[in-house]
């Protein structure tokens, strides 16, 4: 006798969302090769997909992708319902809470480089949040602030750009090459 | 395509606005948390009078006087704290080390207070 099989319905939307879980996974993956002088202070590339989906799909698929790649990552780095997991969690929950505003200014005026500074600063402060409130009850860790807000600026920056750039060529492939 | 050329185009007037809001703060923030300069002298007070005043420099248990008992004052590695306070609620010990002129820490109940002061005297709330 053969097994049940569960077959589950998925829309063509929920292939999207994997998909791009799956690219901004790969980025959390690379990015923690990369050695950094202070734990916390890291680029956050996965951003940058969560940026271009937040664009092109929406609120609800960003927030998607990126919870998804928080639970991933943490399965992956086995850190699951460890304090990292948890300080993943926040940083993502605040920073889409910040896009969810951010994404209704004005087009005209801001593009997905405020999108990216907002949410990083917002990603800090969540962690910030978590760190003071749960695992390090101290005033102390004050003096770390500036160092993560300077390094959520430069990176919230440098994300946006590189976001801002792949929507551009988005409909037209190599464009500068072409001419 | 510069860099330049390539910033220009990307960045909305709005995105330069953030960009510098944000730099602005970051800078306010790290001036603010940054710039307390490390205290070399502390002050304690008991019943509004000065009881004591000690350099930093030498780590020492200080016993203070106070209507309802004797509060303890630790310092060490140029910090100081209220180590043990008669007081029910327990504000001023659990302040913790106090490290950056200005700082004080306020025993109330038992009229005890340990305030540091650096080189020069800082402005604060408390002053007027």
């Amino acid at each position: 006798m053969t097994a049940s099989t569960i077959k589950l319905d998925t829309t063509a939307e929920d292939h999207h969302i994997a998909k791009m879980a799956a690219v901004a996974l790969g980025l959390t993956v690379l990015e923690n090769a990369i050695p950094s002088p202070l734990p916390g202070v890291k680029p956050g590339l996965a951003n940058i997909v969560t940026l271009i989906v937040l664009a092109r799909f929406g609120w609800r698929a960003a927030a998607w992708v990126s919870l998804l790649r928080v639970l991933a990552g943490s399965l992956l780095f086995g850190n699951f319902l460890a304090p990292g997991f948890f300080l993943s969690l926040s940083g993502a929950l605040c920073s889409l809470a910040v896009l969810a505003a951010s994404m209704h200014l004005p087009q005209r005026w801001f593009g997905p480089v405020t999108h990216s500074i907002l949410a990083a600063f917002a990603h800090i402060a969540g962690q910030m949040a978590v760190v003071y409130l749960w695992l390090i009850p101290h005033s102390g860790i004050a003096y770390l602030i500036p160092i993560f807000a300077t390094a959520a600026l430069v990176f919230g920056t440098v994300n946006g750009l590189v976001a801002a750039r792949f929507m551009d060529n988005g409909g037209k492939p190599e464009p500068e090459k072409q001419a | 395509m510069s860099l330049y050329d390539s910033l220009r185009t990307t960045l909305k007037p709005g995105d330069w606005l953030t960009l510098l809001l944000g730099t602005f703060c970051v800078a306010l923030i790290t001036l603010r948390l940054w710039n307390g300069e490390l205290a070399d002298r502390a002050i304690i007070r008991s019943g509004g009078k000065v009881f004591r005043e000690v350099p930093l420099s030498r780590d020492q248990q200080i016993e203070v006087p106070g209507p309802l008992g004797t509060s303890i004052i630790t310092i060490e590695k140029r910090k100081a704290r209220i180590t043990s306070d008669p007081s029910p609620r327990q504000y001023c010990v659990r302040q913790g080390w106090l490290q950056q002129s200005g700082e004080i820490a306020i025993c109330l109940p038992n009229e005890v207070s340990v305030e540091l002061t650096g080189s020069t005297k800082k402005y604060d709330s408390l002053n007027y």
